[in-house]
């Protein structure tokens, strides 16, 4: 493989500098602005989302109603500071650091079961220093994306074969399985989004079909087996299933779901207005700012801010695929599809269970719900789709 | 570089981009396909939810209306007690529930701990009393007795008691002036059921959870008057309840209030009066069963007799109207309502039903002049009356030799009635009677109102019974399948005989049945308030009216709202003359008949008193004493269960209600000064310009 160049000003460019920033080799000119302003609107409508959720919850806020929106806003802050640091890297350096990023990420989320460990509902999903909380599998799905891209795509970027070989799957897979097996202990809805991911990803990967039919089948029975073993209790089989029938679990999973549709529901077509919701100001949905942060928006912006949120990530997620469909190499194209299988399972589910279609699990809306973590890794994804872009961009030209 | 392109993707993987394209819109299609569902198709019924799900209503109950006397004095009113009550939601967001401030709060109210705790639990179906049947989020009262001291503690200690206030509040008081309980005409208020919230949601008056509705008396007649309109305020709060949003609602109005006919002094000579003649009973010996008088229960009726208001109306036993208020015991309630209570919550004037006597003879006399019998005509008084095998007596089987009616009225002749009934009796056909038998005297009971309730505007009346043929037909098909099953035995004692005839031709009217009735015996049941009518029609020269307590209904404000005028139910079957001859042989039984002894002394030329008297008897009881009388002004019927003769029982007493009401000594000399009620109070009690009815306490 040649050197990279990455989208400097090359130095000696005598250009004017309007010129060279309307040149076709310019940043300006790669950068895929559709997909940056999608995922800018979508983080900044967060903000304005998670602050109407949190401004009268002074259990958590502490009595002051800016202060989850200050703290979103300085979490997007940092997540673009992050996404304009992996595009100035670029995914192809990134890639001699995956390995090590994939090590940081198995270590951090050991920790979580250290005395460091915070448990949040129920879930030890996070890292508490002081004032501040971590939660490490975020940063894992990115690791398990960069890593598996990295092994699948090694040797039919080098041109020795065509598709990925059994080995390397193999190889693959077992990376996947340890972040995945540390996660099932008690966080299932992060395990899940994990579990999808590795499917995008083989399935982008031109791996034999037999391995990804064999891992649904592997899962299916998994379940199956869990469930006629009995290893899940009663309750948690119907916490699992209140969200279709809400009297399995009417006072915990089946109020909350309830709650969330009556709160949605009631927005109609154009809502009760921002902060006006009375579901929301009433605090009847519980986690209104993480989880059922979708029901804001259905509430107080109605059929069209809620209709709004999916047409971007409709859009966000079409951009991604045009950019996995354009990279230069299969390791770009990996990282692109398995990117569009996180972003795209974890808002079905998450939308899915506002809207009661999909079971109640702990998983962040990308761009929109309350979290530092899962905002940082959503923008560095971005970050990664950015790069993997220029680099088609720059060979292109 | 060679063999793959240079964008690094085979078509297999093109392919497998565009299957992961499908699928990932197919996904966001759904979310926007169920969204469009939920808050498009659906929007309307969960905006209703969401409605539901956060607006809380607080009420402020109305003050009820009082029920005033004819002189403006309170019989029901309302006291300001200092009432203690508990938030609920507040109690239930610490985190023992609240456990801790219910138990300092028994403490510092000297309460059981346990009972204070059961007084804030909600109700339902399994809950035993005491539990809180309202809203939650209404204070709910632990306590209306609190002292000033407590109420101060809890008020300065407000952080040991978060979610307990102590308010002074608007309670029920029956505060019987002059000693007047009217405890059966004013009735009870007890809190409503949801059954009737229920029922009234959608009329004029709506209930709430909180109110108390009257249960009888005149609390129940005139409850929409009374009860005002609750003020509610509705709260947007959140899911703990905090109020988040504005609040909204009508203010409370105060009930009206009732100006009622009663005479509070009036009312307390007449209780206290009957209650002393049931006592002196008690100390007589009953000639004819060998043991005293029982004298179990009792009724009087003062009525106004040309407007039929009613001025007192006293029931025996009776009961303290303020064991009611907030909230009955257990024990008050089994001694009001148990098996041995003898039911002093009846209402024995105008629930009480037993056979008139000879207080009936008035309707009897009636009956015969309609049918042709002359008042002034002789009617062989014999000492007994022979039908068949059986031989009805005369009182004390004393015989007067031929008399008119009046001096049968005078005297109380049995035997008159009986022959005259017989004749009638025969004359309708006797055992086979004919298509259109005259049947005068059932006709002129009929004509006066019995049978039927007066409409009197207390609830529950008793209607009576004229066991005229219409009856006897309607009571034999309801028993006949009983009497024809015992007629089926072989036994042949008096009950299977009387069983075997009875399946057979009970529908009948025999002579028996026809004699029995002439004086008001047998199966003729009346109410003290029916006699009252019937009496009053003879004073007043032949109208029926209506009996009413309720006389005007005056607005919190002090406006007239509405006023009751007299209301006729009918006319007297008497002609005028009768009316006038019966009214000189009623004059004549205190001067010279059957309640002249007891009525000796009485300034009879300035106040004329006629009178009735009645001595029924009910098989396997002791007689039932009944006294009738009126003046040009009011109407008496005073009657005592088991108490013997009507002038021996009912006389001294019924003589003092009219010495107190116009002011009549013992001796018989009047001084108008010291009379209560020497002509029927015909105004509306003052109202001063606040709006209040003034309270005239003068007297006794």
């Amino acid at each position: 493989m040649s050197i990279h160049s990455y989208p400097l000003p090359k130095r000696g460019d005598h250009r004017p500098v309007w010129r060279r920033l309307l040149a076709r080799d310019s940043i300006v000119r790669r950068v895929d602005w559709i997909l940056l302003a999608a995922a800018g609107a979508l983080s900044l409508l967060g903000c304005l989302l998670v602050w109407s959720a949190t401004r009268n919850r002074t259990g958590i806020t502490g009595g002051d109603p800016q202060f989850f929106l200050i703290r979103q806003g300085l979490n997007l802050l940092i997540g673009v500071a992050l996404a304009v640091g992996v595009m100035w890297l670029g995914h192809h350096r990134l890639r001699g650091a995956a390995p090590v990023l994939y090590a940081v990420s198995v270590a951090l989320m050991l920790l979580v079961f250290t005395p460091l460990g915070t448990e949040i509902n129920g879930q030890r999903a996070w890292i508490s220093i002081g004032d501040w909380t971590l939660q490490p599998g975020e940063f894992a799905k990115v690791a398990v994306i960069l890593s598996m891209a990295l092994i699948l795509a090694a040797r039919v970027d080098t041109a020795d074969r065509t598709h990925p070989d059994g080995r390397s799957v193999l190889q693959a897979l077992g990376l996947a399985a340890i972040p995945l097996a540390i996660v099932l202990v008690d966080d299932m809805g992060m395990a899940m989004v994990i579990a999808v991911i590795v499917l995008g990803v083989l399935l982008a990967s031109g791996a034999s079909l037999v391995w990804t039919a064999g891992l649904v089948v592997a899962g299916v029975a998994g379940a199956v087996l869990v469930w006629a073993l009995g290893v899940l209790d009663e309750y948690q089989i119907n916490r699992f299933a209140a969200f279709a029938n809400p009297d399995l679990d009417p006072s915990g999973v089946g109020y909350n779901t309830n709650q969330a549709r009556i709160a949605i529901g009631s927005g109609g077509l154009t809502g009760s207005g921002l902060f006006r919701g009375t579901q929301t100001t009433g605090q009847f949905v519980p986690e209104q700012q993480t989880d059922f942060i979708f029901t804001v928006a259905g509430e107080e912006l109605g059929f069209v801010g809620a209709g709004g949120i999916i047409l971007l990530i409709g859009v966000i997620l079409w951009r991604a695929l045009r950019i996995a469909r354009g990279a230069t190499d299969l390791y770009g194209t990996i990282i692109a599809a398995g990117i569009v299988a996180w972003f795209a399972f974890q808002s079905f589910e998450n939308i899915g269970m506002a809207l009661g279609i999909m079971p109640v699990a702990g998983i962040p809306l990308p761009f929109v719900s309350y979290g530092g973590t899962a905002m940082f890794a959503s923008w560095i994804a971005i970050g990664l789709l950015q790069s993997i872009r220029m680099k088609r961009s720059l060979s292109a030209a | 570089m060679t063999n793959i392109p240079e964008t690094g993707r085979t078509t297999r993987v093109t392919i497998r981009l565009v299957v992961l394209q499908i699928l990932v819109f197919s996904l966001l299609l759904t979310l926007g396909g169920r969204l469009w569902y939920l808050q498009i198709r659906q929007g309307d019924e969960f905006a209703a939810a969401a409605a539901g799900n956060h607006v809380q209503q607080v009420v402020q109950p109305a003050v009820r209306g009082s029920i005033v006397d004819a002189r403006g004095v309170p019989l029901a009113d309302n006291e300001t007690r200092l009432v203690v009550s508990a938030d609920r939601s507040t109690l239930m967001r610490m985190r023992d529930n609240g456990a801790r401030v219910l138990a300092d709060l028994a403490e510092l109210l000297e309460m059981d701990p346990e009972e204070v705790a059961n007084r804030v639990r909600l109700c339902n179906a399994e809950t035993p009393q005491p539990c809180w049947n309202g809203s939650p989020y209404q204070p709910i009262p632990i306590t209306d007795e609190a002292t000033t001291r407590q109420a101060l503690q809890i008020r300065e200690r407000a952080e040991d008691f978060p979610g307990i206030s102590a308010e002074p509040t608007a309670v029920r008081r029956y505060p019987a002036h002059f000693e007047a309980r009217t405890a059966q005409v004013l009735g009870y208020l007890s809190p409503v059921t949801d059954e009737e919230v229920e029922e009234a949601r959608d009329t004029d008056s709506p209930l709430l959870r909180s109110d108390q509705v009257g249960r009888s008396g005149l609390e129940r007649t005139y409850d929409s008057w009374l009860r005002g309109k609750a003020g509610v305020t509705r709260y947007e709060v959140d899911k703990y309840g905090r109020v988040i949003g504005q609040a909204e609602g009508d203010p409370a109005a105060a009930g009206a209030n009732l100006v009622t006919s009663i005479d509070a002094r009036v009312q307390a000579v007449a209780e206290e009066e009957l209650a002393q003649a049931m006592e002196e009973a008690r100390t007589q010996r009953d000639t004819i069963s060998g043991r005293p008088y029982e004298a179990d229960s009792g009724a009087v009726v003062v009525m106004e007799s040309r407007t039929g208001r009613i001025v007192a109306m006293a029931s025996q036993p009776d009961y303290d109207p303020n064991v009611w208020v907030g909230g009955i015991s257990a024990d008050e309630y089994r001694r009001l309502t148990g098996e041995d209570s003898n039911n002093p919550l009846l209402n024995r004037a105008t629930q009480g039903q037993s056979p008139p006597g000879s207080t009936f003879k008035v309707i009897t006399s009636t009956g015969a002049v309609n049918a042709g019998y002359p008042f002034d005509g002789r009617y062989d008084c014999s000492s007994s009356y022979s039908i068949g095998s059986t031989t009805f007596r005369n009182f004390e089987s004393r015989g007067y030799g031929p008399i008119s009616l009046g001096q049968a009225l005078e005297v109380s002749c049995n035997t008159v009635f009986y022959r005259i009934a017989h004749t009638e009796w025969q004359k309708d056909g006797g055992m086979n009677p004919g298509d259109d038998p005259n049947d005068w005297l059932f006709k002129a009971a009929r004509q006066f109102n019995l049978g039927s309730p007066t409409g009197i505007d207390l609830p529950a009346e008793a209607s009576g019974r004229v066991p005229d043929r219409q009856w006897k037909r309607e009571y034999w098909e309801s028993q006949k399948d009983a009497w024809c099953e015992m007629a089926k035995s072989d036994a042949n004692d008096f009950a299977h005989r009387l069983a075997r005839e009875n399946c057979e031709d009970g529908w009948r009217m025999r002579a028996g049945d026809a004699v029995n009735f002439s004086i008001g015996q047998g199966d003729v049941l009346v109410t003290p308030l029916q006699m009252a009518v019937v009496y009053a029609s003879i004073s007043n020269g032949g109208t029926l009216w209506r009996p009413q307590v309720g006389k005007a209904v005056i607005g919190a404000d002090g406006t007239v709202l509405e006023e009751f005028e007299p209301e006729e139910i009918g006319n007297s079957p008497a002609t005028e003359q009768t009316i006038r001859q019966m009214k000189a042989a009623t004059e004549d039984v205190i001067t010279r008949g059957t309640a002249s002894w007891r009525f000796i002394g009485w300034p009879q030329e300035q106040i004329p008193i006629h009178a009735k008297t009645g001595t029924a008897t009910t098989e396997g009881k002791q007689s039932t004493s009944w006294l009738a009388t009126f003046t040009d002004d009011y109407t008496i019927i005073m009657t005592i269960s088991q108490a013997g003769t009507g002038s021996g029982a009912s006389g001294p007493a019924v003589r003092r209600i009219y010495e107190a009401m116009y002011g009549v000594d013992e001796e018989g000399t009047i001084d108008r000064s010291a009379a209560l009620l020497p002509a029927p109070m015909e105004e509306l009690p003052e109202i001063d310009e606040n709006g209040t009815i003034v309270a005239d306490l003068s007297g006794r």
